[in-house]
């Protein structure tokens, strides 16, 4: 039977209760959302909190709010919450990619953004899509909070910007004319892990030219975006030639580790592959014609 | 510490450790073996439970965070003599051999016929595609739904 080691319990009533009952609590007290990553953990000793801060009742903290160009995102979001809403599949399809294929529906009905960025897993779908998107988290302390971007909030795996005594609050995405993205995974059975995934959004010009890009991988041992892959699409009309340069230049930048999920090779090619995948769906969402072979860039 | 919630319709309170998961206060403390409990990991989902109607994993909740909410369990299903429709289409349809799954799959399916009366087929398999069945193929759980789905007679009966 698994079960946690001891530890205390209370249930905050609100954000500035958190701050406080994580800093009277010390440096072992972690806050709890889902569950579906930390209580895993906890029954195999590979995190042992004395306390545990349940954010459950904190209602402000999930919400799903158009602001302007900002899609605002609670952190207590659930991922049944995002594929729920139709703005978010609209707006940014990219997340419905992506949380159709997180774990299971039952898993979905407890996790959260907020834990999914919290845990920093190098497989999490989310943190992928955040990073494509160019998400920024809102992380609040007791001093107030400060809105950061994703290649400052990494800080490697399990690791983050967020520091013991802060809480993330919200995930922040840029909603913008023109584009597009997609995600794609491919998993051993379903509800699983990723094998490799990948995720690409793409904002066109007036022209019909590529204006902004960029690509993310999953579980290829990439942090931050595949930037080289991004930089040959800038300027050229989407096309499947430009498409396959992009997989080449995402292949090369990953580097996969060979584990019960697939040898390294075997990665590697999936990295190629999904990337020209959700590249042309990203293009086509961006309202891309059909793709033809030979154009002009 | 103390946790308060809605068991199938009545409070219970119990003192308990933080750290009790919410299947074992509901086969240990409060004796409602109905639930059962395999994986231990929140892959098979036999210890779903709906809270406050949503299906969980209670293998993956703490009871302490249930406190304050509203649980159903497999015993909460039936009311009196008369079966849930889901429970009939069990029956009717074979839904269930060695039986292990059958709480959790049914009250997934609770929660999906709330939600949405007339799935068709594959909503059925993506509503239980985070539940392990070892025996039946599935094939005759989503019938079993379907049934249940044609005949919400007994849930007007006892509305
Ligand atoms: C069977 C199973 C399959 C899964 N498959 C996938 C999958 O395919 N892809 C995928 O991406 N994920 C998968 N997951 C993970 C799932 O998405 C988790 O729900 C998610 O990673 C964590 O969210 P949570 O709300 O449960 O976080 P919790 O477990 O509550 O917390 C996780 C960590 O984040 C911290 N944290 C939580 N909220 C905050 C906050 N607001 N501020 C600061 N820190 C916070 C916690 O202290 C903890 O360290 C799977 C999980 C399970 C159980
Ligand atoms: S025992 Fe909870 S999912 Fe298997
Ligand atoms: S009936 Fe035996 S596991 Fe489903």
């Amino acid at each position: 039977m698994q079960v946690p080691a001891p530890f205390e319990y209370a249930r905050a009533t609100s954000v500035a209760d958190a701050l406080e009952l994580l800093e009277r609590h010390g440096p072992e007290a972690r806050v709890l959302a889902g569950g579906h990553s930390l209580l895993p953990m906890m029954k195999l000793r590979l995190a042992r909190p004395d306390w545990l801060i349940d954010l459950g009742d904190l209602a402000e903290l999930r919400h799903l709010i158009r602001d302007g160009d900002w899609l605002r995102v609670g952190a207590l979001t659930t991922h049944a919450d995002l594929l729920a809403s139709a703005q978010v599949g609209r707006l940014l399809p990219i997340v419905h990619d992506a949380e159709r294929v997180i774990a299971d529906p039952v898993v979905r009905n407890r996790g959260t953004i907020g834990g999914s960025l919290g845990q920093a897993d190098p497989a999490e779908d989310l943190s992928t899509v955040c990073d494509v998107l160019r998400a920024r988290v809102v992380i609040t302390g007791r001093a107030g909070e400060r809105v950061i971007g994703m290649e400052e909030f990494h800080r490697g795996p399990y690791e983050t910007a967020c520091e013991q005594h802060e809480l993330i609050t919200e995930v922040r995405f840029p909603v913008r004319p023109r584009s597009g993205s997609a995600y794609e995974k491919v998993e051993r059975r379903v509800g699983d892990w990723a094998v490799a995934a990948a995720g690409a959004a793409l904002v066109l010009a007036d022209d019909g030219t590529i204006a902004d890009a960029s690509i993310g991988l999953t579980a290829l041992g990439l942090s931050g975006l595949a930037t080289d892959a991004a930089a040959v699409l800038l300027g050229t009309h989407p096309s499947e030639e430009v498409f396959a340069e992009a997989g080449r230049l995402a292949a090369a930048a990953s580097s996969p580790v060979e584990d019960q999920r697939g040898p390294v090779d075997y990665k590697r090619h999936l990295a190629e592959e999904l990337t020209r995948r959700v590249l042309r769906s990203a293009a086509e969402r961006a309202g891309a014609g059909a793709l033809t072979a030979v154009q002009g860039g | 510490m103390q946790v308060t919630m809605t068991v199938n319709g009545a409070e219970v309170t119990r003192d308990v450790e933080p750290r009790l998961l919410l299947v074992h206060f509901l086969r240990d403390t409060l004796g409602l073996t109905g639930t059962h409990w395999g994986c231990d990991t929140s892959n098979c989902g036999t210890c779903v439970v709906l809270v406050d109607g949503v299906p969980v994993k209670s293998c993956t909740a703490l009871a302490a965070m249930t406190s304050g909410h509203e649980v159903r369990t497999v015993e909460g299903l039936a009311d009196g003599a008369a079966l849930d429709p889901v429970q009939q289409g069990f029956m009717e349809e074979h839904g269930l051999q060695c039986g292990f799954c059958t709480p959790g799959m049914m009250l997934t399916a609770r929660a999906l016929l709330d939600r949405n009366p007339d799935p068709d087929e594959a909503e059925i398999r993506e509503a239980i595609s985070g539940q392990i069945c070892r025996c039946t193929g599935y094939a005759t759980i989503v019938r079993a739904v379907r049934w249940a789905a044609a005949h919400p007679a007994t849930e007007e009966v006892r509305a």
